[in-house]
């Protein structure tokens, strides 16, 4: 069924479809909605969960991890601050391997204190041990969520999932969005059974115990090795979602990548506006494409060389910078390929990105003059 | 009393010796019996109980962090809820500091949330898991390595938080006071707290031969002697009804509860003197 909807409000619905049986929520900018339309879901009957009014993110989180430990799917949402406020319990929820889904609306960090989109925030909960997706339109965001939950729960998977759409920019802007039916989503993701270690009075077990050196590094190895196995399980369940929904999806998404000599590399809703001006170049000539990154955690970066490694030359576009080195998905695809490429910084704080903007990045990754410059887009001259 | 025999926390854990914490876990669970979830905030007794890949707990059980075991039991308890296990209690047990410090948000929101639960904070009156620092539990005049004696302090300087009363505050259904040397009285304490519907909180006072200073073999001795001087008040309010639940006999000078303490060793007799007058004007209102 298709519906005019924001992100937030796909999200909500994603979530509704999911069927959590427990969802602990706190209100923040620009999150709020999903925590609105939750909370209606619940109190007219359309979702059948216990929702619960949580007085800080922190608790939001913990809830969560609690709620998951004693066997159920859960779900919450966050926020930039919020987000940041959760960043000690994030470490917990993977490292307990609690298959939580969390949708977050990118927000920039304070200060100076701002409510508008950067990815800042997740970007700086990169090494948790969460999955994270970045949804490029509400489709998109309603789809991650269901898929999440299908490989966080994936038995050699069981890590936790964040599904980040870009604050306001997608959180507020209705577009159409295709609402799967129930009994699909029944049938594609079927209620949680919990396989692992949960809190059972029948079958007691203690989750979250003390460890010595003799035990840590195996628990965080086997957290590597659950996100190296879950690019498989993502590749896997998106393929049965596309035979089910008919929606394709991939870690990456290539858009006239095949021939390109330029290629932008991106996340999230930026990529819209990226393949507008690659059509508009393309009539024009010029061999230019998008390479979307969808799955930042695991990072894809099989898939980004097989794309990237013909081109000429690449431009990372970043919403987050990591002082002093640059935008953050730059770095890494700097450290993992050998690859001619240009990083900017551009979007900080809700900055406006124009398609013109993003002409200028082709031109700029054509002819570099400083390869090793952290190029700023945007920025407004000294007065 | 009928105690039941059998144990749900089993020896051999880590705890120091004479430890209170752990009494007081075995004596709540023989109440709370085989159909319970504990949750525990970060402190000795996590520490000490569950050094992987050993546990002490007969009964599921749950640690995430230091300031939120009143968040993680709220999510347990309404997983429970969703599945139908509503018949299985779900019990915190956190130390002072993360109950009256770090963790008071957490708690104060699961309070007033009216979840289920059982909170017991199990009071030593300082960072003992640390190295015995000063909480807000610590009371007037203790010694502690944050809140030292020496040529310009007498210790902590100022007294005890009130945090039974702030729960009362929250008005909850069951709040206790208790202490692990009255063994009788905190477990009909944790019963009534498990039939009651919505949150209980119990402030379970335990001494801790470690923090305080004394003989491992005397810490039911000093709980009583709490007791016995009006240092610690044995109380419950019942749906805002407040009863004191035991009166000593014969009220004791506070300085043999001082005395017996390195932590209160170094204090001089007007320090001794402003507690006693403090306990004096407390148990003069609640007539003990």
């Amino acid at each position: 069924m298709l519906k005019v909807i924001s992100a937030n409000r796909a999200i909500a619905e994603g979530v509704k479809l999911s069927r959590p049986q427990v969802v602990p929520v706190y209100p923040i900018t620009p999150q709020t909605s999903i925590s609105e339309y939750l909370a209606q879901f619940v109190a007219d009957g359309d979702l059948n969960a216990e929702y619960i009014r949580v007085e800080s993110e922190h608790s939001a989180i913990s809830a969560a991890v609690g709620a998951s430990g004693a066997g159920v799917r859960t779900f919450t949402a966050t926020s930039s601050q919020g987000l940041a406020l959760m960043h000690e319990i994030l470490f917990v929820a993977a490292g307990m391997r609690t298959p939580i889904v969390m949708g977050n609306a990118n927000r920039a960090l304070s200060a100076p204190l701002s409510i508008w989109n950067d990815q800042q925030d997740s970007i700086s909960q990169r090494d948790t041990g969460w999955m994270q997706f970045f949804a490029e339109n509400a489709q998109e965001a309603l789809d991650f969520v269901i898929n999440a939950y299908k490989i966080s729960e994936n038995k050699e998977v069981l890590l936790p999932s964040m599904v980040c759409i870009d604050g306001f920019i997608l959180t507020h802007t209705v577009e159409p969005v295709d609402i799967p039916s129930q009994d699909d989503v029944d049938k594609f993701l079927p209620a949680y059974q919990p396989t692992h270690a949960y809190l059972d009075p029948e079958e007691p077990m203690s989750l979250g115990t003390f460890t010595d050196p003799d035990y840590y590094m195996e628990a965080r190895y086997a957290m590597e090795v659950a996100m190296q196995k879950s690019k498989k399980v993502i590749k896997d369940t998106y393929q049965e979602f596309e035979e089910v929904f008919g929606r394709q999806y991939g870690m990456i998404e290539n858009y006239q990548c095949d021939d390109a000599e330029i290629i932008l590399v991106a996340m999230g809703s930026i990529c819209g506006t990226i393949k507008a001006v690659v059509d508009i170049l393309r009539k024009k000539g010029e061999k230019v494409g998008l390479l979307k990154v969808i799955a930042y955690r695991p990072f894809p970066q099989e898939e980004i060389y097989d794309v990237v490694k013909n081109a000429q030359r690449i431009a990372v576009l970043d919403k987050n910078i990591s002082f002093g080195i640059g935008g953050v998905l730059f770095n890494e695809i700097k450290a993992k390929m050998e690859v001619d490429a240009s990083g900017f910084i551009l979007g900080l704080g809700g900055r406006d990105v124009s398609p013109d903007d993003i002409v200028n990045i082709v031109k700029q990754t054509r002819n570099p003059t400083d390869t090793d410059k952290i190029n700023w887009i945007g920025l407004k001259e000294e007065e | 009393m009928d105690i039941p025999e059998e144990e749900f926390l089993a020896p051999g854990h880590r705890a120091c010796a004479g430890c209170g914490a752990t009494i007081g876990v075995r004596l709540a669970l023989k109440m709370l019996g085989k159909n319970t979830v504990a949750v525990s905030a970060t402190g000795c007794l996590e520490v000490v109980t569950t050094p992987y890949p050993e546990t002490a707990w007969k009964i599921p059980w749950i640690h995430v962090a230091f300031e939120n075991s009143a968040a993680v039991a709220s999510g347990v308890e309404r997983a429970l809820r969703s599945q139908g296990k509503d018949d299985v209690n779900v019990v915190v047990f956190a130390g002072d500091g993360g109950t009256a410090d770090i963790g008071l948000q957490s708690l104060s929101g699961a309070m007033e949330r009216g979840h289920n639960l059982i909170y017991i904070c199990y009071d030593n009156e300082a960072y003992m898991n640390t190295g015995v620092q000063r909480s807000g539990a610590t009371p007037y005049g203790a010694s502690t390595t944050t809140s030292p004696h020496g040529k310009e302090s007498f210790g902590e300087d100022k007294p005890k938080k009130n945090i039974p009363m702030i729960m009362a505050a929250h008005g909850v259904p069951y709040v206790a006071t208790a202490s692990i040397s009255y063994p009788e009285d905190f477990m009909k304490k944790v019963k009534k707290a498990s039939e009651i519907e919505g949150p209980a909180y119990i402030h379970l006072h335990q001494p801790c031969a470690t923090g305080w200073g004394y003989d491992p073999s005397k810490t039911i001795e000093l709980g009583r002697l709490a007791v016995e001087t009006g240092s610690w008040i044995l109380y419950e309010i019942e749906d805002g009804e407040f009863k004191v639940t035991y009166r000593p006999m014969e009220r004791k000078p506070v300085n043999i509860y001082l005395e017996s303490q390195k932590r209160f060793k170094h204090l001089a007799d007007e320090e001794k003197e402003r507690i006693q007058s403090y306990v004096d004007q407390v148990c003069a209102e609640l007539k003990i």
